[in-house]
């Protein structure tokens, strides 16, 4: 049985349906990710998983089923969500946006894990008691993720890291990530426009065009399938 | 000199009136990004609850404790039935706030309808005495203003920097949505301000009664000086709200006393203190200045 598993998921906001029934799941430690061009239901997807929005069907995690319950609810689960925009928060220092990172945690291990993962990030170290509002869109994006890490999920969700950053500095993003992920086992759903650098990270891909799954199969699969490429990936 | 000094002894109590609300404000501001316009509403309600509790003969320290008491429920009360059901503030803040002026008339109301209209008499909780120091007068409960005023903002100091609940008030008054998907229980957290928001407002109108007297529109003076105390400080720092208080305090006490022109119109300085720091110095003296790079 995988980690995460959605039948059926349906969602859309007030009158406009978003998404038609998908299918798809994770597996303990998998790193999965979902393409699509702006506007496919990425976005939504996540929303619907981590409870931000309303939905139908059925989302099971670690074979409980967990729609309906709100976000931090599924954190205590297990599920940490990086919204896309990153969602720092900004008024706080990077120390305190890690701790509120850890907010269902307590005792000597959290203030260990926040220094693991300050070294992990070195430029989140150098600048820990910089206001989070006012470092670059690189530097808050791996500020979300450590963040998402201190609650020391079993499967992160990531709305584009890439949003935004100039292609170096999103290349430090994956590569930061992809050493996070590797160390602590986590599985990750990652939604991404930038098919290439997605594809090289994920080991499984989906494919999703307006709310429906047209494509799946092993990342390097996707990655040499002409026809997929011109169709839905624009590469 | 001595009656320049005894006028500014009166504005520094009356300053650390201001400055208990003003924190009031601030606790709500801190957690939801908004102005609370039933604060003194609330802070009025609360003090005929310690009003009717002393009245029944138990001694005034521990009527006061029992209104704050009552202030937190009603506060927590008040958020889960009117304010929560609206929505997030930071989505809707219009709305809100205008639940919160909805708020001012039925706790203005609610408290006609339950003790009357006629002032009641409410005892000072430091008592009457006074102590002369080099020919000023210094009431007992001017003092005791200022003592209960420096616990409030040592227990809110910690509160806000020492806590994880005072984290996560923090966390959820910049960025809600980000908060909840930490693991914040935003909701909870919200009504939790209002509950010490309110508990809070009540001992800025333990120490407003005996002066005016205890009636329905108590707190809608000092509400004013408590917005131009926050204004003057930054709405979201404990210390500003303290020191815009006394300022505030000092500056209505002694300018209507030298400025002729102010003598009729005491609440004059107060507002032209708020437009002027809007004008010049928008965050306030202490306030955080909102960075946002994207």
């Amino acid at each position: 049985m995988s980690l995460l598993e959605v039948s059926g998921l349906r969602a859309g906001y007030g009158i406009v349906e978003v998404l038609f029934g998908l299918d798809f799941s994770v597996d303990e430690g998998e790193l999965v990710v979902v393409l699509g061009a702006n506007g496919a239901g990425k976005t939504t997807t996540l929303r619907a998983i981590s409870g931000m929005i309303p939905c139908e069907g059925s989302i099971t995690f670690d074979g409980a089923e967990v729609r309906g319950k709100r976000p931090d609810q599924l954190l205590s689960a297990g599920i940490a969500h990086v919204p896309q925009g990153r969602g720092t928060i900004t008024a706080l220092s990077v120390q305190d946006n890690l701790r509120v990172g850890a907010y269902q945690r307590s005792g000597r291990e959290v203030d260990s894990d926040m220094e693991l993962w300050l070294e992990a990030f070195p430029r989140l170290g150098e600048r820990r008691d910089q206001q989070a509002g006012s470092m670059s869109g690189g530097e808050q994006q791996m500020l979300a993720i450590a963040r998402a890490f201190m609650s020391r999920p079993r499967l992160l969700l990531l709305d584009e890291p890439s949003l935004g950053l100039a292609p170096l500095v999103t290349r430090e993003v994956f590569d930061r990530l992809r050493e996070a992920t590797s160390e602590t086992g986590t599985a990750v759903l990652l939604v991404e426009q930038n098919a290439n650098l997605a594809l090289d990270f994920a080991g499984r891909a989906y494919v999703l065009e307006a709310g429906e799954i047209v494509a799946a199969g092993p990342a390097e699969e996707l990655q040499h399938d002409e026809t997929i490429q011109k169709a839905y990936l624009g590469l | 000199m001595t009656d320049f000094l005894q006028v500014v002894v009166v504005g520094l109590g009356n300053g650390a009136v201001y400055a208990m609300l003003g924190l009031g404000l601030v606790v709500i501001y801190r957690s939801t990004g908004l102005l609370n316009f039933a604060q003194g509403e609330l802070a009025m309600f609360s003090t005929f609850i310690v009003w009717t509790i002393w009245n029944a003969g138990v001694p005034m320290w521990l009527a006061v404790i029992g209104g704050m008491a009552g202030g937190f429920l009603i506060g927590t009360l008040l958020h889960q039935v009117a304010v929560s059901p609206i929505g997030d503030p930071h989505e809707k803040p219009l709305a809100v706030v205008i639940v919160t002026i909805g708020l001012f008339l039925a706790l203005n109301g609610a408290a006609q309808l339950i003790w009357g209209t006629v002032d009641r008499r409410l005892e000072p909780l430091f008592g009457l005495d006074q102590v002369t120091i080099g020919g000023v007068a210094i009431q007992w409960q001017k003092i005791g203003a200022g003592l209960v005023l420096a616990a409030l903002v040592a227990a809110f100091s910690l509160l806000f920097q020492k806590t994880k609940v005072g984290l996560a008030m923090r966390a959820v008054a910049s960025n809600s949505e980000s908060a909840g998907l930490c693991g914040v229980p935003v909701p909870r957290i919200l009504m939790l301000g209002w509950g010490l928001a309110a508990a809070t407002g009540t001992l800025a109108g333990v120490f407003t009664a005996p002066q005016v007297g205890l009636g329905t529109n108590l707190m809608q003076l000092t509400l004013i000086f408590g917005f131009a105390a926050i204004t003057l400080g930054g709405f979201d720092s404990v210390a500003g709200a303290v020191i815009g208080g006394l300022v505030v305090g000092v500056l209505s006490s002694v300018v209507p006393q030298y400025v002729s022109v102010f003598e009729r119109m005491p609440l004059a300085p107060a507002l032209i203190l708020i437009l002027a720091v809007l004008l010049f110095r928008p965050e306030g003296l202490f306030g955080s200045k909102q960075v946002n790079r994207v």
